[in-house]
């Protein structure tokens, strides 16, 4: 450990003290303008649950109309209001919706509110650091997204009504407002919105790349880091290098759609006159759209990586199988999530040669997810699992994710996405993969960390009723939709009826409603738990899943500075699980060599 | 009164439940189950890995029974000659996929199973081992290589070049439909503007060219079976796709960029109907880029024909400057204008057509 980074722990720890003989916080500088890594992590989380009960029941709305087509929707009416067109809901909300949920669930939930709460709140107390690198970057981070919230928040009640031209905001129907009338207000309040919003991304993960880098404690190193950290810390490089992009190609659809500049747009008619712009192209949306897109759907997942790894070896009481090879495999798709963006494209008109390189850089991305896979399964083996809720939203992590992953290979060839592409086969591959598969892991978090976190339990027992309607529903949900996608359902349809080729599995699209809905209901199960918990739950102990990571020696609920005494320095890696010789089944990372001579491996005796 | 009986119901058997949710916590701290590390409880355990165990069991024999149940629906009728390809491609990587999909689930839920938790168990110490990291990095790469090779071949095979005899069809796409244009006996399409479109000019064709005197176009996608087709691909506002199911064929609208798409077909439509058996059976044409309010009806009808009664019916097609006489005179003396319009539509149509 250099002596540069002990000096910077002093630094910290010294102005901790300080800050120790005045404790005058007010209510609004400790909870709502706050600069504590702690309380901005719960911000984001309770923002987050927020959204995902907006977001989810918008799919339930879509799903009513997929599921029973010919129905009369008249009850909606008090919610919906003018959307209800006398009982049929109005096919430019039905796209609103769709598009909403996307934008929602993607940036708002599962970037946001996931990498927004366990960034905050874990890196900090998993590194051994008082607080983020600048907290007051962090809070700004947090009030930028708030805003953004607010903002898209407001679109949904316009007139107008929220943006309508599917989450990926193609130009030109996303650049015209007479294209239809989500592009109206709708779209500037999206893009304003998430303008914002990567504002606040680039401001959070600047600060985690910093504290990540710069904060860790005595005995650190990046090689004794859990693979949390490791997850965390990667997940942040991604998106400081690929949120810029989206920027700009938010920033040009802008100026396309208010200062009558061509970046997208070339030889319109439209709504009976031939528009000026001329010379632009739609094409070069998408690949900046997708070079931020691609990673991004690895900023959605490989946060869930790292936490369902932490929590499967913690309760398999078993190391990580693989230590190295799971931080291998996360750099190689780290990188390679780079260089695939366009395979979201291949009937784009793009050139087919270059359909070629990305289906080949594409299919590689399977090799490092494949060898996680592997790494857990080989974790399970042979351990001693307590099947806590959070160990069962892994297990069901780790089934979503292959049923999800392996569909990849397939629309990853560019010969068979010809066929597959914007259908329902790609909808319950992503959705699968990195919908539910983030979801699983953001429960997994909550479930575990929730005792550091309010000091007390969440309800098992309810954890499980949660977890088993939710994976049942999930299931039911995405896997007939493989079905409608291999016979070419194009999605963001209102209605299939129309195309004789669609008309059969109406059945099965009900179906998958009922599934849909009793899904979301099990989600109000989590609700009640989370809430009743902060207020009721049973008090939690230091450390009461037995774990070694630095995060379980602070107290039941850390206070300012997480630490109340001096930062403990690190020895060991945070696997050391059932080693043998050793007294317990668990060694803490803050336990030194020497105080386990019984169990320490030939090549840990020198650092006794 | 109904919405009230209904809402004192829900609220009764919200309070139901949390009165049983109370009595199970309180009864697990009578009977000292709190006092345990968490996770290690008997009953839970048994319960969570015993599911786990019927999950694998009952949901794979669900999925297997309902993937045969809808096989038959899933399978859209084949009618294109790379079709066959795609498709037979797309069946062996759901074998190879399915294989590891199977093996996969099965360890994960089994081990779970298996290596519940013990009082008198202590779990395996066992880090690393490189040579097994080894092992399955190699073997998915290996298989990854030979599907990206198949994959590759088939691609290239697919967008290779039209072959030079192949039957010429423009399709265009607006809000909300499909327009198809032919190049007529010439077999060659006039230069089109989107300057020119007018309500009865809807592609914009720009008709001071010769080549379009013979363009038409007609209400129904007519293509020859067992001949090559080329799809000439256009958008008028937004971007749409054409995607001709039965033909496994799908290819973006953009509009300011032509896109193409050549496909073989190999039944016409009236062998279809018999060999499905439906005589209403029809080749589709939707559009499956978000293009607005009418996006899910986007629908043209496709009709592969016999090659006799595709010239045949080529034959009847009457051009449209003959349906229409007066679109002429506004061609015939173009003033200053449009002159200059319609040769800056020529060399635009040059420059994309290297496209």
């Amino acid at each position: 450990m250099s002596s540069a980074d002990i000096s910077i722990h002093k630094d910290v720890h010294h102005a901790h003290d300080e800050h120790d003989h005045h404790h005058d916080q007010n209510f609004i500088e400790k909870y709502i303008f706050s600069q504590d890594h702690k309380v901005i992590g719960k911000q984001f989380l309770f923002m987050g649950i927020f959204w995902a009960f907006i977001g989810g029941f918008l799919s339930i709305l879509f799903r009513l109309q997929l599921g029973w087509p010919e129905a009369t929707f008249t009850f909606l009416e008090p919610i919906l209001g003018g959307w209800i067109e006398n009982g049929k809901l109005n096919p430019e909300f039905y796209l609103a919706m769709v598009t909403m949920h996307g934008t929602i669930m993607v940036f708002f939930v599962l970037t946001a509110g996931l990498s927004g709460t366990f960034f905050n709140f874990l890196i900090p107390l998993q590194i051994g650091a008082r607080d983020m690198a600048s907290g007051f970057m962090n809070m700004l981070s947090f009030w930028f997204f708030f805003l953004a919230s607010v903002i898209l928040f407001i679109s949904l009640f316009l007139d107008s009504g929220p943006a309508a031209g599917g989450w990926t905001v193609y130009p030109p129907l996303s650049a015209l407002p007479q294209a239809i009338e989500g592009s109206k207000s709708g779209m500037t309040l999206w893009l304003v919105a998430m303008a914002l919003f990567i504002v606040s991304q680039l401001l959070g993960g600047v600060n985690y790349i910093t504290t990540v880098i710069n904060l860790r404690t005595k005995g650190m190193s990046m090689t004794k880091m859990p693979l949390t950290i490791w997850s965390f810390f990667l997940t942040a490089v991604l998106g400081l290098l690929s949120f810029p992009v989206l920027f700009s190609a938010a920033l040009l659809l802008i100026f396309d759609r208010s200062f009558g500049t061509s970046f997208y747009l070339s030889d319109i008619y439209i709504a009976g006159e031939a528009l000026a712009n001329t010379g632009g192209s739609p094409i070069l949306f998408q690949h900046l759209f997708w070079f931020l897109g691609h990673p991004e759907v690895y900023i959605v997942i490989l946060p869930s990586f790292g936490m369902v790894s932490e929590v499967i070896s913690t309760n398999a009481r078993k190391p990580i199988f693989g230590y190295r090879a799971m931080i291998g495999s996360l750099l190689g798709i780290a990188l390679l999530s780079f260089v695939v963006w366009a395979h979201h494209m291949f009937v784009t008109g793009m050139n087919p040669f270059l359909g070629s390189v990305f289906m080949f850089l594409t299919l590689i991305i399977a090799v490092p997810s494949a060898v996680k896979v592997f790494n857990w399964l080989a974790t399970l083996w042979r351990g001693n699992i307590r099947f806590t809720a959070a160990m069962m939203f892994s297990i069901g992590f780790v089934s979503l994710f292959i049923s999800g992953g392996l569909t990849g290979i397939i629309l990853g060839n560019s010969s068979l996405d010809i066929h597959l592409h914007d259908t329902y086969f790609v909808i319950a591959h992503f959705h699968l993969v990195m919908g539910a598969a983030a979801f699983f892991g953001m429960f997994t978090g909550v479930y575990h960390w929730f005792p550091k976190m309010f000091g007390r339990m969440m309800d098992e027992k309810l954890g499980y009723v949660h977890f088993w309607l939710t994976f049942v529903a999930v299931y039911l949900v995405f896997m007939p939709m493989h079905y409608l996608g291999i016979a070419g359902f194009p999605r963001r349809y209102y209605s299939w009826t129309t195309f004789d080729s669609f008309s059969m599995f109406s059945d099965m699209n009900a179906f998958i409603s009922i599934a849909a809905i009793i899904g979301f209901g099990a989600q109000f199960i989590f609700l009640f738990n989370f809430i009743y918990s902060i207020f009721k739950g049973r008090r939690a102990s230091m450390n009461p899943w037995h774990s070694n990571t630095l995060e379980w020696t602070t107290p039941p609920l850390p206070g300012h500075g997480n630490w109340p005494g001096e930062i403990p320095a690190v020895y060991r890696w945070p696997y050391d699980y059932s080693k043998p010789g050793a007294p317990e089944d668990y060694i803490p990372q803050t336990v030194p060599f020497s105080e386990t001579q019984s169990s320490n491996l030939p090549h840990e005796k020198d650092l006794e | 009164m109904i919405t009230f009986a209904i809402g004192l119901s829900i609220f009764l058997l919200i309070v139901v439940l949390f009165l049983l949710f109370r009595i199970g916590t309180l009864a697990s701290i009578f009977r000292g189950s709190s006092q345990r590390a968490l996770g290690t409880t008997k009953t839970s355990n048994k319960v969570n890995s015993t599911l786990l165990l019927i999950f694998l069991i009952g949901g794979g024999a669900a999925f297997f029974w309902s993937f045969a149940q809808s096989w038959d629906e899933m399978n859209q009728p084949l009618a294109s000659v790379h079709g066959e390809w795609t498709d037979s491609l797309f069946w062996t990587t759901m074998v190879v996929i399915g294989i590891v999909f199977v093996i996969t689930q099965i360890l994960l839920f089994v081990y779970s199973y298996k290596y519940q938790h013990q009082d008198n168990k202590r779990a395996y110490y066992y880090p690393h081992n490189n040579k097994i990291e080894i092992v399955w990095t190699l073997i998915p790469a290996v298989v990854m290589a030979l599907l990206v090779f198949a994959g590759w071949k088939t691609w290239t095979k697919i967008t290779s070049a039209a072959p030079e005899e192949a039957v010429v069809v423009e399709v265009v796409g607006k809000q909300f439909n499909w327009i198809v244009r032919y190049p007529g006996a010439d077999g060659k399409l006039g230069v089109a503007n989107y300057k020119l479109i007018d309500a009865v000019n809807e592609l914009g064709v720009d008709f001071s060219d010769p080549n379009s005197h013979d363009d038409f176009m007609p209400m129904q996608l007519h293509v020859p079976k067992g001949k090559p087709v080329l799809l000439k691909i256009r958008a008028r506002d937004v971007i749409h796709s054409v995607f001709m199911p039965h033909f496994r064929l799908k290819m973006d609208a953009v509009p300011g960029m032509p896109t193409k798409f050549w496909f073989v077909p190999t039944k016409t439509t009236a062998e279809m109907r018999s060999e499905t058996g439906n005589a209403d059976f029809n080749y589709e044409l939707a559009c499956t880029e978000i293009c607005g309010r009418g996006h899910f009806a986007m629908r043209f009808i496709v009709v592969v024909d016999e090659p006799e009664d595709y010239e045949e019916w080529l034959a009847q097609q009457k051009p449209f400057v003959e349906q229409n006489p007066d679109i002429l005179a506004k061609f015939s003396s173009p003033s200053q204008e449009q002159l200059v319009l319609s040769k800056e539509a020529e060399k635009a149509e040059e420059v994309k057509s290297e496209l």
